[in-house]
């Protein structure tokens, strides 16, 4: 039993760094809208509309981040065994999907005012949406097995599977032509962005890193509440079978 | 009054600026408050199967004290 006994050291430090990380999401989603919507300058081609890139690209990096974290855990608990990991990665899993759907629909807004079209299938935008479908599916395949540590397993190889996706969309503006724009943040020479739009960037970006570190411990508890469940419901079962022979 | 009406045009792009923030804190909010509550459901389940079990442990200590 006590293999799946509670992992209380998790619940114990996930519970001291909540508060902190739910303060600091609140504290840099408040300066960085005030920056992001009023205090920064309309751009002098894009006019207001550079606005919609202050949540378009936080969302975008944690979309990519989340899933190679999420892979990552797949990877340790493939390899290690380790029983947080497999649930560590599936609590990541909605919230990353939950990111991809913002880049992809704040990224048609902003489309439609800048190109003259909500989508094009070039190769940008078609990755980051196989990037929503490799989300759905991995959490399809958590719930395609009674078994779960079948279902993790399957998962965490579908999820390694589909880290070649990663480099794809982050050269995908190098290596063909898009609409998109290159990257003017994270690229070799530095950030080619004007320090007056890059300072709300950075504080929306951290006020989406930590909206993820708090829903992530919130979901690791949801899960471990869930496996304990499913623990005790299967002894049950086990024991009234016992009883009845 | 001019001047929020003319903040809130956003040059032109209200009708992109506004829904992308939307989309944002609405998609957000709602996996937010879907957590709290599937934890707060799972939570209660597993203090209530807790609660089922050293009751039973409880009165057999009980009994050896009697």
């Amino acid at each position: 039993m006590h293999r799946f006994a509670n992992p209380s050291r998790f619940l114990r430090l996930s519970a001291a760094i909540l508060p902190w990380s739910t303060a600091a999401c609140v504290c840099l989603l408040v300066v960085g809208l005030y920056f992001a919507l009023v205090a920064s300058p309309p751009d002098y081609q894009q006019s207001e509309t550079v606005r919609i890139m202050y949540v378009h690209v936080p969302a975008a990096w944690m979309a990519m981040g989340t899933y190679a974290f999420l892979a990552l855990a797949s990877a340790t608990g493939l390899i290690w065994k380790h029983p947080l990991a497999d649930l560590t990665a599936k609590a990541a899993a909605p919230i990353g999907a939950s990111f991809t759907f913002i880049a992809l629909a704040t990224g048609a807004l902003w489309g439609q005012p800048t190109w003259g079209t909500w989508w094009v299938w070039d190769a940008r935008l078609t990755s980051v949406l196989i990037l929503l479908f490799l989300y759905l599916g991995y959490m399809a395949l958590w719930n395609a097995f009674d078994d779960e540590t079948r279902a993790a397993r399957a998962a965490a190889i579908l999820a390694l599977v589909g880290i070649v996706n990663l480099p794809i969309i982050k050269f995908s503006v190098e290596w063909w032509n898009t609409l998109h724009q290159p990257a003017s943040v994270l690229r070799i020479g530095g950030p080619t962005i004007d320090p007056s739009m890059l300072l709300p960037l950075l504080l929306m970006a951290g006020a989406f890193l930590f909206y993820f570190v708090t829903i992530l411990l919130l979901r690791i508890r949801l899960e471990l509440a869930g496996r304990k469940l499913r623990t005790v419901q299967f002894n049950r079962a086990r024991a009234s079978l016992r009883g009845t022979t | 009054m001019d001047a929020l009406n003319h903040y809130l045009a956003m040059g032109g792009y209200w009708q992109f600026v506004w829904p992308a923030y939307a989309i944002a804190v609405v998609v957000l909010v709602a996996l937010l408050v879907g957590t709290l509550r599937a934890v707060r459901a799972n939570e209660a389940a597993v203090a209530a199967l807790d609660r089922e079990r050293p009751r039973r442990r409880r009165s057999a200590r009980d009994g050896e004290l009697q």
